[in-house]
């Protein structure tokens, strides 16, 4: 018996692909929230706080059905990319991203927050002083201090990503190929009688992909940082 | 004059008015905490914002409130040693040492690497992590680090109040060349008469900050 049937497979790479989009999207857009949260102080920031966390909180089906109303055919988003761009992402891989994203952003933010600030700002001040630009400094001080946060925060987001059940199952169905990644597929084959043993086999590979991704963001972090570093 | 400073900052319920006018040399600020030093020096390197005034170092014009002129920080040319030496964790002695030197415009350069590591007795410590100095090594680091990004005037605010008296002697000794060999105007910030004693050119008392 090979190791892998052609479908387990397929909902592989096709989970692969999907959290990879999804963390390719969220990790800049949770570490400009993360500094904005760590280090600025605007109008309205509570409410932000609060809508980056809303996914965390609410029931994962609700936020997969608040995503089929700003992404349908007839949401105000998805009107928008169809109208502009021809695209629709409902019943698509891309849906399935989307929908990976925005459970995973809260989560990542919360990691990536923390650990900027962790970074003393007056370190930023000495930079400037000996000549560097505001932006300067925050490149060479903030974001290597804060690179082992940054990096937990994508492994943390990966695993959510890898593991999201209930949002992209209410946005975008479950579609042998298209939508049904690992956690679907293992949720659909329980559905089928006699299955156990392709159950087992999904369950074992979710468990050694999240793991393998864990060890190769360890063995970054050391080759970036150097020395005894824990991403998690 | 090497620092002619007069300025108002209201800081939650209290205004400071500070004035500093002062001879080349080391100048130093004295006064009990909660007076404003800290927040003078960080007025002077441009890390914080003076309502009004103006700050002029060495003839050079760096902040005046009325001609709306306010130099950025990197531009100052000011090497600020901090009380707590505040070395990037991140980076060895070497990478700290030459954060500001590389940034420094040609010509505006003190003195090289290899001058003053020899100056301040660190050659041996070019490959170590801030965190494993000891607290007069950080010193030198950091004073090291300020001499090599090519300043007009040093800042240093009570550079000698985390060391003990051994490593203190070491460090004045420092001092005392930065302000006789390399003639940097120095404002220095200290609550200890004995540090002023030993090295001060001209002293300077603040006042006391009135309420709002």
């Amino acid at each position: 018996m090979p190791l892998l049937t052609p479908d387990e497979l397929e909902t592989l790479a096709l989970s692969l692909k999907v959290s990879g989009a999804a963390i390719a999207i969220t990790t800049p857009i949770a570490f400009c929230l993360a500094w904005l949260l760590a280090r600025v102080r605007f109008p309205g920031k509570m409410f932000v706080d609060a809508l980056v966390h809303l996914p965390l909180v609410v029931p994962p089906v609700v936020t997969g059905y608040l995503l089929l109303l700003a992404f349908g055919r007839n949401g105000p988003i998805g009107a928008w990319l169809e109208h502009w761009f021809g695209i629709t992402v409902i019943f698509r891989w891309t849906g399935a991203a989307i929908a990976a994203a925005v459970m995973a952003l809260p989560l990542m933010v919360r990691a990536m927050r923390l650990s900027i600030e962790a970074v003393d700002p007056r370190l930023e001040d000495a930079a400037r002083t000996l000549g560097a630009s505001p932006l300067r400094a925050f490149f060479t001080i903030t974001v290597p201090l804060s690179f082992s946060g940054i990096l937990a925060g994508a492994v943390v987001g990966f695993a959510k990503s890898l593991g999201e059940f209930g949002a992209t199952i209410t946005f975008v169905s479950n579609i042998p190929g298209e939508t049904r990644t690992l956690s679907i597929a293992i949720y659909s084959a329980l559905q089928i009688p006699g299955a156990e043993q392709s159950v087992m086999r999904l369950t074992l590979l979710s468990i050694a992909v999240s793991l393998g991704a864990l060890v190769l963001s360890e063995i970054l972090a050391r080759r970036v940082i150097g020395g005894r570093t824990h991403v998690l | 004059m090497s620092f002619d400073i007069r300025l108002r900052k209201t800081l939650g319920k209290l205004v400071f008015d500070q004035r500093v006018d002062s001879a080349p040399g080391l100048t130093a600020i004295i006064g009990t905490s909660g007076i404003g030093k800290t927040s003078l020096l960080n007025m002077v390197a441009g890390l914080m914002r003076p309502d009004e005034g103006s700050i002029r170092v060495g003839g050079r014009l760096l902040f005046d409130s009325a001609a709306r002129i306010d130099v950025p920080p990197a531009q100052r040319r000011c090497g600020y040693i901090f009380q707590d030496a505040r070395l990037f964790p991140h980076m060895n002695v070497r990478s700290n040492l030459l954060y500001g030197h590389k940034r420094a415009q040609d010509g505006r350069h003190l003195m090289t690497l290899e001058e003053a590591t020899g100056f301040l007795g660190i050659d041996h410590l070019l490959d170590r992590k801030p965190a494993t100095l000891s607290g007069g090594e950080a010193q030198r680091v950091a004073i090291g680090r300020a001499l090599l990004s090519g300043p007009d005037f040093l800042l240093m605010d009570e550079p000698l109040s985390s060391l003990d008296t051994m490593r203190r002697q070491g460090i004045i000794d420092v001092i005392l060349r930065i302000r006789d060999d390399l003639g940097l105007p120095i404002l220095y910030v200290t609550h200890d008469e004995r540090e002023v004693d030993q090295l001060a050119t001209t002293r300077i008392e603040l006042d006391q900050p009135t309420p709002l």
